[in-house]
Parts: C-alpha cells; structure tokens; sequence
C-alpha cells in the first residue's frame, strides 16, 4: 500500500530539482504523443531550440515574445498570491493595447506629438484600462461574493469582442482586421534603432517594453518580499481567517490586488502595440494571458522566476508558430503544467510504502 | 414570416449543449470536486465525435468514443485532485489547456471533412401535437435533445431521492461523516468525476453530430463550457435550475446567430448583421449574461445561505481536519 505523507520543511534543491524534472518528463511526454499522431518530436524540438536561441537575432526575438509574458506572469502571479484566480489576464491585456491603441487613434492628438508624451500617455491609458477591467471581478468578488474565475473568463470573451468591434469597425484601414501602423512618435525605441552607433544592434527588435517588465519583476519582488503591505497580502493567501482576526480589512486587498494585475496586464497589452506589433489588430495575443498562469505556476509565483519561465514560453510560441499541427504548442503546455502540478504534490508530500501510522494527524 | 417556434426549437436543441455539461458539472461539484476542465472535455468530445463519425460513417459510434474521450480526460483530473490532492483550480485549467490542444492536434484537417451522417432527428407523434410546447420541444428534434429533457429529471432524482443520491451528497458536504458510515469517498468521487466527463464528452459531440456539424478548431465550442461552470452556480447545484438556464442559454445563442443572418428587421437596416462592426456587441451578450447571471446567483446564495457543497475543492484524507 502506497500513500502520502505531509513533509514537514522540504530540503531547499528538492523544488527546484523536481520543477526542472517536470518540464523534462512534459517534453518528453510531448514527443511521444507528438509521435502518436504522426508527427516528428525531435524535428520538433530541434526547430524550437534553433527557431528561439540559435543566433542572436532570434534570441532577440525570444525576448520580444518573453516580454508580454512576464508583465501578464506577474499580473497571475501578483493574484494567485492572494489566491484569486484571475484568470483574466488575456481580457486586461485587450483591454491595455486596446486604450494604448486609444490615444493614438482615438484621441485627435496633433500629428507630430513627441514620443515623449505619446508614450507616457498610452502606458498609463493601457494600465487603466487594464486595471478598470481587472476591477470589474475584483469589486464582484469583494462585495457580492462573486467567483472571480467565471467573471475574469467571460470578460476574456467580451474584451476580445471588443477590440474586434474596432478593428473590423471605427478603426479598420481599408476593411482588413487591423488599425493603420502607428506614427514612430508611438513606438518603443528598440535595440535596432540604436543600430547607427552600435552595429551589433541593428536588426535587434528587442524593444524597451522588457525593461518596463523587468523594473516591474523588481518592483513587486520589492512590494510583496518586503513590505507591510506585501506581507498582510502574503499573511491573507495563506490564512484569510487568521487575517481576518487580525483586522486587516479583506475586502479592500481584493480590489486592489485584482486592479495592481489588470494594471500589469494592461501593460503588457501596452507595450505588445507600442513595442512589438505597432498597430492594433485581430488576434493580437496568441494567448498570451493564458500562457501567463502556467508561467506563474511553474514560477512558483516568484517574480525573477517569472522572468526565466517567460524567456522559456516565450521560445515556444516564436518557434511554435511554425509546428504544424497549430495545437502542439498548447498541448506541450498543458502537458507542463499537469507535471508541474504533480511535481508540486511531491514537493509537499513523501510517498510512503507501507500503512499510513496510526498517530496520523 | 418567421416562425418563432422554429427559433425556440432550434433554441432548445442548442441549450441540450449547455445542460448536459452543467448537469456533468453538478454531478462532480456535488461530490466535491471542482473541475474547470470542462471546455478542455468538451472539445475533446468534439473532435473524437466528428472525427470518428467522419472516418467510419457510424455517429454512434462518434458519440461513444466522444463520451469515453471525455472520460478519459477527467480521470487525469480524478487521479491529480483525488490521489494526489493537488490544486483542483490549478489542475482543471491544465485540463482544459490540454483538453484543448489535443483536440487542435487531432483536429488537424479535420476542417475540410466535409458533411458527416449526424444523428437522427424525430417527432415524438402525440406529444409535438399539443400548443405552443409541441413544435418547440418535440418536433423534429435530435435524439440527443430528447436525452437532455430525460436526464433533468433523472439527474434529479438520483440526486435528491436515491441512496446512491444520498452517499454522493454525504461525500461533498461532509466527506468525514460519510467516511465513518462506511461510503467510499475516493470511489464516489472517481465515480462522478468521470461522469461529469463522460457528460463533457457528449455536450461536445452534441454541437458536432447534431447541432452544428464540423470542427472550428477551438471556435466549434467557444467557451460553452466556461458558459457551463457558470451556469452551476446560478443554479445552485441544482440539475432542474441547470435546464432553465441551459435552455435560455441555448436560446440567446440561437437568437444571436438568427439575428446575425437576418438583413433588415421591419425595414431597418441591422446594424448587427454578419460581417457589421457591431455584430461583435451581439457576440458579447451571452457572455455578459453569464456574469450576471452568476452574480444573481451570488447574491441569492448569500441571502439564503445555501451555496457550494461544503467540501467543494477540499481534498479529503482520512484522520485530517478540514472537511
């Protein structure tokens, strides 16, 4: 008879070890299932390591990818602390590049506004429309009781209709699912504009949006390791009711955190527009938000892990957009997260041979 | 002129989608275990069914493999959350990652298919005789909608009548108490999970063998089975209030889709129409309709003080404080 045992404080590598071990096994199990299907996992596989690091150019392009994975990493990250699932993310970034989109597009600002206001001026229109939409399921959640996970999913849906609504319509150029390409004034400087003084910069497309992600990884690393604050979140995701008797009002934790996520989501719609893509259209994330709760998961939640486990998705969308069939990079994913998940049990947990004790509990 | 007992049929036929897989729902969620992997489910029911149906002619043999598709894929969620006794949130969207890209993978080509024998469709004789409730629900509808009206009242039944009923209520209010009198925990709740997917499984080979053939890719179940999770809570656990809401579901959908095709309305130009802008504030409703749908359900669980089975997503181990 096999069963489970509580450990007390695991041993500082097994987490690690085990985390490292799991995206192994998923890869594994990938192949093989890759191979069921008719397919060809090592062809596969050797295509996404060179298609996402096999020279610098498309490292850089790794990192442009990784870029909108990190800010919607730490938006789920920043949540699942608290343990709210919000698992709309893909709905703030929408809504982030959509308000971004907004001040370029919407506003009737005069032709050549400099890129010092313009861009200020979307990142906070895209961290608003990212937090008010995040505030939606928070403000449900905190007043009436209302499961966060149902509300942030159907926002998905409504937020993607939304930014459909302008790009087929008020905003369309020439009938096709996209906006005009933004004025430079609204783009983020990228490596390869800085090419004419340092030639190994140009082509780079790596773009000043994976600062914002990374000043962002510092800042909440900072907020949530290190302060008052950061540490009543923490003391509520852990034990809401020892919270609750410790006075900290609950409520008001769960609006803001829910608005601190979609703000960061918002962002990451942001910089996608303004960084990457320069205009605003149809399908503009593959899924990022969705992406951004396995990052999370399989970065323990930790901000400087969200960053490596971004660079490591990130490989996998760029090369994946070439794998045929179009699901093999979903299906990689899943199959990652089931091994996190069982990973994460052997973490908590010895397996033991034998009888449970009979002094259990 | 429209025949507005056509729409509400059509309405009923795409609701049996929804209430198969709430009623599925409900059954694991009663047993106390939360499974998000519906729509992961669904579309593996989806593309098993269309598929098998497309290669062997048979859609019985299609909607077999749907349901054990399904099935299959929940008993991941049953070992992962019962055994393992992890995260029931966390592994329920893994399974509707998986779920989901799996289906893509089998999917691929499937698009261009072309037309399948899809169920039989009948007219119960006596009973599509009576007003105004005949032509809407009982003529020439799929078998499988038929099916639905069956399982409300079965579902019911088992649930709030039975021993069986009984034991599956115990094990998700109070898994300790009914531990101690002798139910196997870990076997009822094994049981249902996998009848939920089972159920899954067949909600997705209802919208590919009967309502509206063929493989969309992800778009062939465009987040029903989100709609489905939402739609248990606003019927608190209950299959009967389940079929009310599957079946205004299923009836707003249709409306959409009718309204989308239709040119002018009493003369005025649709601005909702295929291929308009605003046609995409016609594809927000349901979804919008959904959180509210799930707030009013809220509220009225705060005020009657009813709500969620009490062990819902608290693995249970036996000895442990906590259920």
């Amino acid at each position: 008879m096999i069963h489970l045992e509580p450990r007390g404080q695991p041993p500082f590598w097994l987490s690690p070890v085990l985390t490292v071990t799991a995206v192994v096994i998923a890869l594994v199990v990938g192949a093989i299932v890759l191979a069921l299907v008719g397919g060809d996992p090592v062809r596969s596989y050797l295509h996404i390591v060179d298609a996402a690091f096999g020279d610098i150019g498309v490292v850089s392009d790794t990192m442009v990818k990784a870029t909108p994975l990190i800010l919607t990493g730490l938006a789920c990250a920043l949540a699942f602390r608290m343990r709210l699932w919000n698992i709309g993310a893909e709905g703030q970034f929408l809504l982030g590049a959509w308000g971004a989109s907004f001040v370029v597009l919407g506003l009737g600002l005069p032709e050549a506004t400099p890129a010092i206001v313009l861009i200020p001026a979307m990142m906070l229109a895209g961290a608003l429309a990212g937090a008010l939409w995040g505030s939606i399921p928070g403000i449900l959640r905190a007043r009436l009781g209302v499961n966060e996970i149902i509300t942030t999913l159907m926002l998905n849906y409504i937020a993607l209709a939304w930014v459909q609504f302008w790009v087929f319509g008020p905003w369309s150029e020439g009938g096709f699912q996209q906006t005009a390409t933004f004025p430079r004034e609204a783009w983020l400087p990228r490596l390869t504009d800085f090419g004419k003084d340092i030639p190994f910069f140009s082509g780079l497309t790596t773009h000043l949006g994976l600062v914002f992600a990374l000043i962002a990884s510092a800042i909440l690393w900072v907020v949530v390791a290190r302060t008052r604050w950061g540490y009543e979140m923490r003391l509520i995701g852990d034990n809401a009711a020892a919270a609750r008797y410790a006075g900290i009002d609950i409520r008001r934790y769960i609006v803001v955190v829910f608005v601190v996520s979609g703000a960061l989501a918002g962002l990451a719609g942001m910089s996608e527009v303004a960084g990457s893509v320069h205009r605003l259209q149809d399908r503009i994330s593959p899924g990022y938000g969705f992406t951004a709760i396995i990052i999370a998961y399989l970065a323990h939640l930790g901000p400087w892990r969200v960053v490596l486990a971004s660079i490591l998705f990130g490989a996998l969308i760029l090369a994946g957009r070439e794998i045929q069939p179009s699901g093999v990079p979903a299906m990689i994913q899943g199959i990652i997260l089931f091994c996190l998940i069982v990973a994460d049990v052997f973490t908590r947990y010895r397996v033991v041979a034998g009888r449970p004790a009979a002094t259990a509990a | 002129m429209i025949d507005l007992s056509l729409i509400l049929a059509a309405g009923v036929a795409s609701g049996t989608v929804l209430l198969f897989a709430a009623v599925g729902e409900i059954f694991a969620e009663r047993a106390g275990v939360l499974n998000l992997g519906v729509e992961g489910m669904m579309l593996m029911g989806a593309v098993a069914g269309f598929s098998v149906a497309a290669s062997t002619g048979n859609p019985w043999v299609g909607l077999t493999i749907a349901m054990v598709a399904g099935g299959a894929l929940s008993l991941i969620h049953a070992v992962v959350t019962i055994h393992l006794r992890a995260d029931q949130v966390i592994s329920g969207l893994a399974l509707t990652f998986l779920g989901s890209g799996v289906a893509r993978v089998l999917g691929d080509g499937l698009s261009n298919a072309g037309a399948i024998q899809t169920l039989p469709r009948l007219t119960v004789p006596l009973l599509s005789q009576i007003p105004v409730l005949g032509p809407v629900l009982f003529r020439d509808q799929s078998i499988l909608t038929y099916v639905g009206f069956l399982l409300v009242p079965v579902a019911w039944y088992w649930i709030d009548r039975t021993r069986p009923g009984l034991n599956l209520r115990a094990v998700g209010e109070r898994p300790s108490a009914a531990d101690a009198q002798g139910v196997d925990v870990v076997r009822v709740r094994y049981a249902y999970v996998v009848v939920g997917g089972l159920l899954a499984g067949l909600a997705g080979a209802t919208i590919t063998l009967a309502i509206s053939p063929g493989w969309f890719g992800d778009q062939t179940v465009a987040g029903r089975g989100w709609i489905a999770v939402g739609l248990v809570i606003f019927a608190q656990w209950s299959p009967i209030r389940a079929a009310i809401g599957a079946y205004l579901f299923g009836a707003i959908f249709r409306f959409i889709l009718d309204l989308q095709g239709v040119r002018s309305i009493l003369g005025v130009d649709n601005p909702f129409q295929a291929g308009r802008s605003a046609t995409f504030f016609l594809e927000m409703l349901p979804y919008a309709f959904v959180v509210l749908v799930v707030v009013i359900g809220s509220r009225e669980a705060l005020r009657r003080r009813v709500g969620a089975p009490a062990a819902l997503g608290i693995p249970y181990v036996r000895g442990e404080r906590g259920a």
